[in-house]
């Protein structure tokens, strides 16, 4: 049998009650899977378990009950495998943004000299664009440039996979837009595997390969897996224009808007298997007749 | 705006100073008149009326010349009771110091452990709640008969008084440290040693060294008490011999060195604090 390169089994989380009576189960039988290349955001309202799904694949937090394989190989705490790009860019203010770069890449090559170091770091604070402000601590630099150096960071160490926890989630629409496009050629350039969470419709639409639904907490399931219709390149300011984009969007915003809380109320397909959450690809009505 | 307000508030400071030093020249002035009154007419010829002060205390024009006499051979050494003020402060911070360093080599370290691990902090805790609000003189007597010196007696006063704020703010600096910077540290594989030096250990550093700086101001004000208990060296001896000198004038100087030198040493974790601190 073929396994996938990111398999999550069975993984279940449980938090204890602060009054110790009532347990709280978040999630439970979360099954998926995704293959090497593939960008696959996940999208669920608050308090669904998402981001203790990214801390579990990161290997920070612990699952009650399940297991994750990476590469053929289980996921056991933290590893320079996984990079994790965090909501709140997580630089250590005290160095500079080279530093900071080169804090995570000596630490994936411990036998490489100063040199070598630098030269990689500066690859990739070009790569996000912040050539210029390579010797400038955090506070100096906005929102968007901060999180542009959490992003080189975690590229740097040339991870099997990248971790994105909401990282555009505090900035503004605009920058916002910038940093998707750089993601965008980034990610085609180095076939990087992303994992990434988010709230915004749009930028799942434009970012991911599959879009991982998951319906509202506690007991959150897989509700389905979506596939964009939409062919690479996608381009943020064509993919609007797509014949598919309003069929997807539409898609998304319904299993947010309704379709997220009817399940979490039970109103499941008879034929519901979360070992296999149904796969979707929501298409044009036009173009489904035409073919 | 900026040049101006520094500009008026010395203008105040100027004032105030000239304030004050008038009100106590007019405060020990010696009675107008000359005809100075003795209660014991024998005693006031055998003092000799001119060279007798209203009150004992002496003007600030005698205290300046104590203190440029003074400033002048900040080194001699005339005996073990008239030494000057510079060998005198050199004993107090050679004290202040050694205890000062000891306390920091003992408190940093547990600190940590005490920040790091939830069970050490509360295991410890009590301890350092009913350790803290002690005076530290009130150790005196138990350091002078198991250690048998007066000096090692003083400097282990200083540890004692200086270990408590440099614990509890390294304790609180490592324990607040976010926790998305461990997590980095996490997800790069960086061991445990790495990670206390180059991300708990900067995270910390501005708390450590308030601390440090609280410790030293402590230190400061205590070997001046100490060294009036232990006696033989040190500005706190000198301040007391002075007293039993009645040489008030010096005993003024020696107030004023207190306070230079404890504002040096402020000022020198002032910048030490600048140097680790940093802006989110």
């Amino acid at each position: 049998m073929n396994q996938p390169f990111l398999k999550v089994e069975g993984l279940k989380k449980v938090f204890p009650s602060p009054g110790g009576a009532q347990d709280v189960t978040v999630f439970e039988n979360i099954h998926f899977g995704f293959e090497k290349g593939e960008f696959v955001c996940i999208i669920g309202h608050s308090g669904c378990g998402k981001s203790t799904i990214l801390n579990v694949l990161a290997g920070l937090d612990e699952a009650t009950d399940g297991n994750v394989f990476m590469d053929g190989r289980e996921v056991k705490g933290p590893s320079l495998d996984r990079g994790v790009v965090f909501q709140s860019h997580a630089l250590m203010p005290w160095l500079t943004v080279i530093e900071n770069v080169a804090f995570a890449v000596s630490s994936r090559w411990h036998d490489w000299s100063k040199a070598q170091v630098r030269e990689h770091c500066m690859k990739y604070i070009e790569l996000v664009g912040l050539g210029h402000a390579a010797d400038k601590k955090p506070h100096q630099l906005s929102g968007g440039m901060k999180q542009r150096v959490g992003i080189a960071r975690a590229f740097a160490i040339e991870p099997k996979m990248l971790l994105m926890d909401e990282p555009f989630g505090a900035l503004d629409a605009l920058t916002r837009g910038v940093i998707q496009d750089e993601l965008v050629k980034i990610c085609a350039a180095t076939h990087q595997t992303v994992f990434m969470i988010t709230h915004d419709v749009d930028e799942a639409i434009l970012l991911a390969d599959k879009i991982v639904l998951m319906s509202n907490g506690p007991y959150a399931k897989i509700a389905e897996i979506v596939e964009n219709p939409l062919p690479k390149p996608r381009v943020r300011q064509e993919i609007h224009h797509d014949p598919h984009f309003y069929a997807v969007r539409n898609h998304l915003v319904d299993f947010l808007v309704s379709r997220s809380k009817l399940i979490a109320q039970g109103e499941l397909p008879d034929d519901y298997d979360p070992l296999h959450p149904p796969v979707v690809r929501p298409v044009a009505e036009a173009l489904k007749l035409a073919a | 705006m900026k040049a101006s307000l520094s500009l008026r508030a010395s203008i105040v400071s100027a004032l105030i100073l000239i304030v004050f030093l008038g009100a106590w020249q007019l405060a020990t002035l010696p009675p107008s008149g000359g005809g100075t009154v003795y209660a014991d007419p024998e005693y006031a010829a055998m003092m000799g009326g001119a060279a007798v002060q209203a009150s004992g205390m002496p003007t600030p024009g005698v205290v300046g010349q104590t203190i440029l006499s003074q400033l002048a051979h900040p080194f001699y050494d005339n005996g073990p009771n008239d030494k000057g003020i510079g060998i005198q402060l050199a004993w107090s911070l050679a004290r202040v110091l050694s205890g000062f360093l000891l306390a920091a080599l003992v408190a940093i370290p547990l600190g940590f452990v005490i920040g790091m691990s939830p069970l050490m902090f509360k295991a410890l805790n009590p301890y350092i709640q009913i350790m803290k609000p002690i005076s530290p003189l009130a150790w005196m007597p138990l350091a002078l008969y198991t250690i048998k010196d007066a000096s090692l007696s003083s400097i282990f006063v200083i540890f004692i008084c200086s270990i408590w704020p440099m614990m509890i703010n390294t304790a609180h600096g490592v324990a607040s440290v976010k926790k998305d910077w461990l997590n980095v540290a996490r997800t790069l594989e960086v061991n445990a040693f790495r990670t206390a030096m180059q991300v708990v250990l900067p995270a910390a550093a501005p708390t450590i060294l308030t601390g440090m700086r609280i410790s030293m101001g402590i230190a400061w004000l205590v070997i001046v008490a100490a060294e009036m208990l232990v006696g033989g060296t040190g500005i706190g001896y000198f301040v007391w011999n002075e007293w039993n000198n009645l040489n008030l004038s010096n005993v003024i100087f020696a107030i004023f060195m207190i306070g230079a030198v404890g504002m040096a040493l402020d000022m020198v974790f002032g910048a030490l604090a600048k140097l680790v601190s940093y802006q989110e």
